[in-house]
C-alpha cells in the first residue's frame, strides 16, 4: 500500500515557481530520501503534505487520503520535523511537549520520556534558553511523540553533533521496524545513502530521477581512475563518461555503460594503476546536475 | 494578546476615566463656564475632535469627552488583537509547529478568537465598573441618565468587535504582517481622521463606516439611543469580516520560515 501518492503535483507562489508536475509515491515502511540543493522545492513538497500551503494543481495523498480534504485526520499520524525549530516563547520544554501530546489522540507521556532520556533533553529548561542543537531536540522529540506511522524529515540533523546524529539516525531504524514509513528530505548524500531504501532527486521543481539507492549506486556507475605514463585522455571520451578529470599521470571519471568495453579501452595500454568502485551518492548526484 | 497586555489596556483606561472624572469634579462648579468657553473655539476645531455640541456642564455631557479617549484606546486594542491573532503564528515562525498538528484551521481561528473575546470582556468589565465607580465619586450631586450610560457602555462590545474583525481580515489580506502597531495605527487612526475631516468639513457619506461615527459618544448620552442604521452597517461589516477570515485562512499559504 502507497502510504504518499503525489500525482502532478505543482506549486507556484505568484509566478515564481514552487514544484512542476511531481508525481512519486512511497510504500508503507520505506525510508523514503528526497534530494535536491536549496531552493528546488523540498520543503514546498513537504508543506503541501502538511496542507501548510494549497497545490496550484494536482493532488498528494496520504494514507490514501486527498491531503487537504482530511488534513486534521491524516496529520494525526504523521510526525513532522521542521529544518528551522522555533516555539512560543517563555515555554519550557515539557509544556510544549505536552501542549504537542494534547493534539494527539493517544497518551503520550511515557513516550515523551523515553525519548527526552535517549536524546539527552532537560525537560525543565526554557525553550528560550536552549542551544540549537538543544532546540532541534525538541523538535526531534515533538514530532515522534505520538509514534506516528509516516515521519516526514526536512533536513533533520543539522545543529546536532555527529554522537547525536548518530543517535537519531537509530531512532529513525527503530521507528522503522516498528512499522512507520520515513520521508527523508536532505541535500546531505551521504546521510540519505546511509538511511534510505530509495531516493527521489529534484532539481528547479522538477523530478528527475527515482531510484533504488542500490541501482542507483551498483548497476549504473563505476568511479573509474587509471593510472599510466603517457596517457590519451582522448580515448576515454566514449558515451557514458562524465565527470572526467585529469591530474599529473591520472585520469578519473564516472563511467555507466558496459564495463567489459570499458576494461578494453584501459588494457590497451601499459598502466600502472586501476581502480574501479562504487561512487558515492554525492559523485552521481553531481552529475545529475551539471 | 495574553492576560498582560489586556490588564494593561485595561489600566489605560481605568487612568483616563479615573483622571476625567476628577477634572470634572473638581471643576463642576464653574462648569457653565467651561461650556462658555467652548462656545468660543472655531466650530471646525471642535468638529475635529467629535466635541460640536458637547454640554459639559452635566456629568455625562463631559464624560462623553473621556470615552471618546478610551474609544481611541479600545480600538487600538481591539485591532492589535485582530491583527496579530493569526500572523503571530506566522511572525513567530510557530505555525508550522502548529498547524502541522492534527488541528483544523477553522477550529483554530474559533479557539483564537474566542480566547480573545475573553480578552476583550475583562477590559469591558472593568470599563464598566471604574466608569460607575468614578462617575458616582464625581458626579456632584448631579443625576445620571443611567439609560444613556449603559448605552454608552454597550457600545463598547460592538466597537470593539468592529476593530478586531476588520483587523483580523487586513491580516490575511496581506503577505506578511512585519508590524502590528503599523497596521493598527494606520486602521485607527485612518477611521478616526476620516470621521475628524467629515465633522470639519460637514456631511460627506464616507465616514459612516467609522465606527467612531457609527458609536459617537455626544450622539449617545444626548438621544440615549444609538444611531439605528450605521450600527446595523457596523455590525454588518464585522459579520462580514469573520466571514471573510474564516474563508480566507481556510486558505491561506503559509509563508515558509526565514
Amino acid at each position: 500500500m502507497s502510504i504518499i501518492e503525489v500525482n502532478k503535483l505543482t506549486k507556484y507562489y505568484g509566478k515564481s515557481r514552487g514544484i512542476v508536475d511531481v508525481s512519486f509515491s512511497v510504500d508503507e515502511g520505506e525510508i523514503f530520501g528526497f534530494i535536491g540543493p536549496n531552493g528546488a522545492g523540498k520543503s514546498t513538497t513537504i508543506r503541501l503534505f502538511l496542507s501548510l500551503i494549497y497545490p496550484t494543481s494536482g493532488e498528494a495523498k496520504i494514507f490514501g487520503k486527498d491531503c487537504i480534504e482530511y488534513g486534521p485526520e491524516i496529520r494525526q499520524d504523521i510526525g513532522y520535523l521542521p529544518s528551522e525549530v522555533f516555539y512560543y516563547e517563555g515555554m519550557k520544554v515539557l509544556d510544549l511537549l505536552k501542549y504537542s501530546a494534547s493534539f494527539y489522540e493517544r497518551d503520550c507521556t511515557q513516550r515523551i520520556h523515553e525519548l527526552s532520556e535517549l536524546m539527552e533533553l532537560d525537560l525543565k529548561r526554557r525553550i528560550d534558553d536552549l542551544s540549537y542543537g538543544n532546540k532541534k531536540k525538541v523538535g526531534i522529540v515533538q514530532g515522534l511523540l505520538h509514534s506516528p506511522k509516516l515521519i516526514v524529515l526536512d533536513e533533520p540533523t543539522s545543529g546536532l553533533d555527529p554522537l547525536m546524529q548518530q543517535k537519531f539516525f537509530n531512532l529513525i531504524r527503530e521507528e522503522n521496524e516498528r512499522g512507520a514509513t520515513v520521508f527523508f528530505s536532505s541535500h546531505i548524500l551521504g546521510e540519505v545513502q546511509k538511511m534510505c531504501n530509495r531516493v527521489a532527486i529534484i532539481k528547479d521543481g522538477s523530478l528527475i530521477n527515482i531510484q533504488d539507492i542500490k541501482t542507483l549506486q551498483k548497476d549504473n556507475y563505476k568511479k573509474i581512475r587509471v593510472v599510466a605514463e603517457g596517457l590519451v585522455g582522448k580515448r576515454f571520451e566514449i558515451e557514458g563518461v562524465s565527470n572526467f578529470e585529469r591530474e599529473n599521470g591520472a585520469v578519473s571519471f564516472l563511467f555507466k555503460g558496459d564495463i567489459n568495453a570499458m576494461l578494453h579501452i584501459i588494457g590497451e595500454k601499459e598502466i600502472s594503476d586501476v581502480t574501479i568502485e562504487e561512487p558515492t551518492l554525492e559523485e552521481i548526484f553531481m552529475h545529475y546536475y551539471e | 494578546m495574553n492576560l498582560r497586555s489586556v490588564i494593561s489596556w485595561s489600566v489605560t483606561q481605568v487612568i483616563l476615566i479615573f483622571i476625567f472624572t476628577a477634572i470634572f469634579g473638581s471643576m463642576s462648579d464653574s462648569a457653565a463656564l467651561l461650556s462658555e468657553a467652548m462656545d468660543k473655539f472655531p466650530p471646525e476645531l471642535l468638529a475635529a475632535f467629535g466635541m460640536t455640541n458637547m454640554d459639559m456642564s452635566t456629568v455625562l455631557g463631559f464624560f462623553a469627552l473621556a470615552f471618546l479617549f478610551c474609544q481611541i484606546c479600545l480600538a487600538i486594542q481591539a485591532a492589535n488583537y485582530g491583527i496579530s491573532l493569526l500572523s503571530v503564528e506566522e511572525r513567530e515562525l510557530t505555525a508550522d509547529f502548529l498547524l502541522a498538528k492534527p488541528v483544523g484551521r477553522t477550529q483554530i481561528l474559533t479557539s483564537k478568537l474566542l480566547s480573545v473575546f475573553t480578552g476583550l470582556t475583562i477590559t469591558n468589565v472593568i470599563v464598566w465598573v471604574s466608569s460607575f465607580v468614578f462617575l458616582n465619586i464625581y458626579k456632584n450631586g448631579q443625576e445620571i441618565n443611567t439609560n444613556a450610560l449603559l448605552m454608552l457602555l454597550l457600545s463598547i462590545v460592538l466597537f470593539q468587535l468592529f476593530f478586531l474583525t476588520v483587523g483580523m481580515v487586513i491580516s490575511l489580506l496581506v503577505k506578511r504582517v512585519r508590524s502590528v502597531t503599523t497596521f493598527s495605527m494606520a486602521l485607527v487612526f485612518g477611521l478616526y481622521i476620516l470621521t475628524a475631516f467629515s465633522g470639519m468639513m460637514g456631511g460627506t457619506s464616507l465616514e459612516i463606516i467609522s465606527p467612531f461615527k457609527q458609536f459617537e459618544p455626544n450622539y449617545i448620552i444626548k438621544n440615549s439611543a444609538y444611531d439605528t442604521p450605521l450600527v446595523l452597517l457596523s455590525v454588518a461589516v464585522t459579520l462580514i469580516s469573520i466571514v471573510g477570515s474564516y474563508i480566507l485562512y481556510q486558505r491561506r499559504n503559509i509563508p515558509a520560515p526565514v
